[in-house]
């Protein structure tokens, strides 16, 4: 009877799956834990008081979620149009370049420096992800393959500029930092004079907060996502890409043109994937440096766009989720000890399980029949 | 049923925060981030982590590590590690440099040190810098290499050119060419730390250009130099630790960089209340903080380990000041 009940509850909705494919996971990387010698209540309280106990923890996930929830959409918008874009990492590769560059040489006031920043930014990238809609448009090269091939390309045309006179700051691997009228982090450089520190230390909580770098990237981020619902779900744009995905057969028969619609799309979503690089440069990092691996944000976005559900808002929520497991998940291994192997396995079990309500859904269906 | 759920989540909730927490308990703590290479690199973050291992067996130091995925998470867990209590704390790799500086900044209670990089002027008092002569055992190596190469044509395989990694290679060639000028030195950077596949095929490039000893500094990609010279039974010449275990017949020597010792000792002086913040202690061969591995005679003949000796002595009076940069080796060369 009660049991009953409680499939009900959860059955009711795609939110209900979640939370249960989320309880699920966190169940089955427990067990991984138990089985490598790990308490996993200790490790979980880890998460959870390295996620939530101070307000400075809460500030650093919205940072972790920012260039995830961008690249995410980057992902979403290109799976909604019928395209696998796994060019995300070389895309905010560009983005970050772009706005190194942008950021630096030029001096321009700040009203102006830090939306021309993100906008070149945006659309070096959106170059770069429609040069591989136009290579699948024109030759019918599977973007797959193509974007892969870019991103070591962007990977390793980002390193070669910083061996670049006037980018690269000679002897330490990383470019000059930008100016500060690109930067949109807050009070970053009254932190650190006296008045600064000493209001950190006399404010508890805002205090705390200041001590991550903070900064406007997130409004962007959800603006971003919001303009993403809007375009797939109110224009005619949105509706001719998504038609292009359910099929392009019937989408040409219609009249939609496909090659141009797999070309725009690919520019959207590589647009969107720079403006996380670009984001990042400008709100955190304020330069590039040599990479001597890929970093991940377009592959984590992937995750984040499937779990998602390849929507704008689902990519929000996503990225928020992913950021936090990202952040809080490392807090496992102080805690505790456990080498990071451990923690990658635990957390990425417990991705997995939250990216297959389906399989849920399924296996609770089962039970019931 | 709802109020049940409820409790019980609540009940988790308070059990699993009571449970959480590092007890940071008396005697000296250090705890460490590592730079995107990980713990486990076979080379300097897995040193720095030795060292604090060590401090943990013979100080009865509290340790603890946090590593890097990407440059973005350098601050935070140096923030982390901060709120978690240490006395000490270490960014291994002077790609932290920015992040270690800029935490120290808005935390300045609190120690920090940072292996391969310094600030100059401007290093805040609440950061020691460790840094390395590395080209004081390249140079010691390269010597070797330019006396047992019986095809006169050595390898250098470096990971990102970064400057410190120009001071392995300048050290090398200016060593090599001490042993015998008419040595050819081929070089080639793998741009990786990690792809050891890469430094595989460099390395056997190398070989079938005829070289027969190739010198790596190159992280995990020196895994791949090794199995390389393994393969085609040649030399190679291992890395910041003793690598002979990696290929007991075919690592010659190797340029040892003892992060390892920086962070024990560092460690130790902090148990006895000592904190050399606001400057850089220089590690060379004259403190052992670089040398050549222990392992160097088993396949060195004694005669040139009596030159090598030699040298050793001479770098340490100061008679040969061994080039880490181009432009030093180039003015090296004309002497």
């Amino acid at each position: 009877m009660i049991s009953g009940r409680l499939k009900a509850l959860f059955l009711r909705g795609p939110i209900g799956l979640t939370v249960v494919s989320i309880i699920l996971g966190f169940t089955v990387g427990g067990i991984v834990l138990v089985v490598a010698g790990f308490n996993p209540f200790e490790a979980y309280g880890a998460i959870l008081k390295g996620t939530f106990s101070k307000p400075k923890y809460i500030a650093y996930v919205i940072i972790y979620a920012t260039p995830l929830i961008m690249t995410g959409l980057s992902v979403a918008f290109a799976m909604r149009t019928g395209l696998f874009n796994i060019g995300a990492e070389g895309q905010f590769i560009v983005g970050a370049m772009v706005a190194a560059m942008a950021g630096y040489a030029l001096h321009l006031p700040i009203w102006l420096h830090v939306p021309l920043c993100l906008l070149l930014a945006m659309m070096a990238a959106a170059l770069w992800g429609g040069l591989a809609g136009y290579i699948k448009a024109r030759f019918g090269v599977h973007e797959v393959i193509s974007t892969i091939m870019l991103n070591w390309t962007a990977f390793y045309l980002s390193n070669w500029s910083l061996t670049l006179s006037g980018f690269g700051k000679p002897g330490t691997g990383k470019s000059f930092t930008i100016q500060e009228t690109a930067r949109i982090d807050l009070f970053s450089q009254w932190k650190i004079s006296k008045e600064g520190i000493q209001f950190i230390r006399s404010h508890e909580y805002l205090g705390d907060v200041l001590k991550a770098p903070v900064n406007l990237g997130i409004v962007v981020a959800i603006v971003l996502a919001l303009l993403v619902w809007y375009i797939l779900n109110r224009t005619t744009l949105g509706y001719e890409l998504r038609a292009v995905g359910f099929n392009p057969h019937a989408a040409e028969y219609g009249g939609i043109n496909v090659k141009r619609s797999i070309v725009t799309s690919m520019s959207i979503a590589g647009g969107l994937a720079g403006a996380a690089g670009a984001l990042q440069v400008m709100g955190v990092s304020h330069k590039i440096a040599k990479l001597a691996v890929m970093e991940g944000y377009g592959f984590d976005g992937i995750a984040v766009a499937l779990i998602g559900n390849n929507s704008g808002p689902g990519s929000v929520l996503a990225g928020f989720l992913f950021g936090g497991l990202k952040y809080g998940g490392s807090k496992i291994q102080d805690a505790v000890g456990a080498p990071t192997e451990v923690i990658s396995i635990v957390v990425g079990t417990i991705i997995l399980f939250i990216a297959m309500p389906k399989l849920i859904q399924t296996l609770l269906k089962f039970k019931k029949g | 049923m709802r109020k049940t759920i409820a409790l019980c989540a609540a009940g988790l909730l308070t059990v699993m925060v009571g449970f959480a927490g590092p007890a940071v308990g008396e005697g000296v703590s250090v705890g460490m981030v590592t730079d995107v290479g990980g713990v486990n690199d076979q080379s300097f973050n897995q040193s720095a982590w030795e060292g604090l291992q060590r401090a943990e067996k013979e100080l009865g130091a509290k340790i603890g590590y946090k590593e890097s995925k990407q440059d973005a998470d350098y601050a935070p867990n140096l923030e982390t590690l901060t709120d978690a209590g240490y006395d000490l704390i270490w960014g291994i790799g002077f790609l932290m440099g920015d992040a270690v500086k800029s935490t120290a900044q808005v935390n300045p209670d609190q120690k920090y040190a940072i292996v391969d990089f310094c600030y100059g002027e401007e290093t805040l008092p609440n950061i020691a810098c460790a840094v390395f002569q590395e080209e004081q055992p390249s140079f010691l190596v390269g010597y070797i290499a330019g006396k047992m190469t019986k095809s006169n044509k050595v390898g250098f395989v470096g990971g990102i050119k970064f400057p410190v990694i120009e001071k392995f290679e300048y050290g090398y060639m200016a060593g090599v060419k001490m042993a015998n000028p008419d040595v050819e030195v081929l070089r080639q950077y793998a741009e990786s730390f990690t792809d050891a596949a890469k430094g595989k095929a460099i390395t056997t490039n190398m070989l079938q250009q005829g070289a027969d000893i190739v010198f790596h500094a190159a992280g995990g990609v020196g895994d791949g130099v090794i199995e390389a010279a393994k393969e085609r039974k040649q030399w190679a010449i291992g890395v910041d630790k003793d690598q002979n275990y990696l290929a007991p017949d075919n690592v010659l020597t190797s340029a040892m960089k003892r992060v390892d010792n920086a962070l024990f000792s560092m460690a130790a002086d902090l148990q006895e209340g000592k904190f050399e913040g606001g400057k850089a202690v220089v590690y060379n061969l004259s403190n052992e903080g670089v040398g050549i591995a222990p392992t160097t005679g088993k396949h060195v003949p004694p005669e040139i380990l009596a030159e090598v000796d030699s040298l050793i002595a001479k770098i340490k009076a100061g008679e040969i000041v061994v080039p880490a940069t181009e432009a030093d080796y180039n003015s090296f060369m004309k002497k």
